[in-house]
């Protein structure tokens, strides 16, 4: 058995990443502040990480561990533009609720 | 060792997500994401990306949540009110998220050939060099051009957020 070797199976870091990922969607559809629907996408964006570096140790690929530091880069940049996008949007309408921003709903 | 180090910290990482959720100050959840990516640090050095778990701590559980919290005090961002989602969240949403995590439980369970994880094993195929020698070694000779390419993204970025956040108003002194 693994388990008395104390190993752990690969399988529990993909379903940790998984409900990790699952829970970011659910954050995504509750929340209403427009700052917490952000960071359930940056766990969203966490998740996948863990899955990749879940992978790359799965089949010796250091390259799984790359694109983890490079999505990393990105979610870094992507972080400034959409906080700043935050403000403008607050200097606007003076809100932060989802639902009161709504110029472009039908 | 292993397992005990898994089981804590997956638990921090579940607790600190489901936190993120119910807490209704983004602040809350803020420092519950902090707690999210910290734990998600030494699950990655757990799995030997000794490279990633110092970076996550720093890019992620650093620079990216000051942010967070920057902009959380800026905006002074009070507590959200709960409406549960829009009308389309409760009939269609939450049935869509339990499908996606049983289609991804299923099919991580059914998956063959998956290994398992040996404490300090890290990549086996070069043993006697560090995961910092391996991933630079990819990084700085394959993989130069699109590592240079993301320090222009950052560039832009940069600038756009500089650009976005700026008043209409400071604009208009600086052209006159």
């Amino acid at each position: 058995m693994s388990f008395l070797q104390n190993d752990v199976p690969l399988s529990w870091y993909l379903l940790l990443s998984a409900a990790l990922f699952a829970l970011g969607i659910v954050g995504f559809l509750i929340k209403r502040n427009l700052i917490t629907v952000f960071m359930s996408i940056e766990l969203m964006l966490n998740a996948v990480n863990l899955s990749f570096v879940t992978f790359a140790c799965q089949w010796n690929a250091v390259k799984g561990q790359i694109f983890v530091f490079f999505v990393m880069m990105v979610a870094a940049a992507e972080a400034a533009v959409g906080l700043a996008i935050i403000i403008a949007v607050f200097r606007a309408r003076a809100t932060l609720a989802a639902d009161r921003i709504d110029l472009m709903k039908l | 060792m292993h397992l005990i180090l898994f089981v804590v910290f997956a638990g921090f990482c579940l607790a600190g997500a489901i936190n993120l959720l119910l807490q209704s100050h983004p602040i809350n959840s803020a420092v519950s994401l902090i707690v999210v990516m910290t734990s998600l640090a030494v699950l990655y050095l757990l799995l030997g990306a000794e490279f990633l778990a110092a970076a996550q701590i720093i890019v992620y559980a650093g620079a990216v949540m000051v942010l967070f919290t920057f902009v959380v005090m800026l905006l002074n961002a009070g507590r959200e009110e709960r409406t549960l989602g829009g009308r389309a969240a409760l009939p269609i949403g939450f049935p869509a998220v339990v499908a996606i995590l049983a289609v991804l439980a299923t099919v991580i369970l059914r998956a063959q050939g998956l290994g398992v994880a040996h404490l300090g094993q890290g990549l086996t195929n070069a043993p006697d060099k560090s995961n910092l020698v391996v991933l630079s070694q990819v990084l700085f000779h394959e993989l130069l051009l699109p590592f240079e390419v993301t320090s222009v993204l950052i560039l832009i970025a940069i600038l756009g957020a500089v650009a976005l956040a700026r008043r209409d108003g400071d604009e208009r002194t600086a052209a006159k």
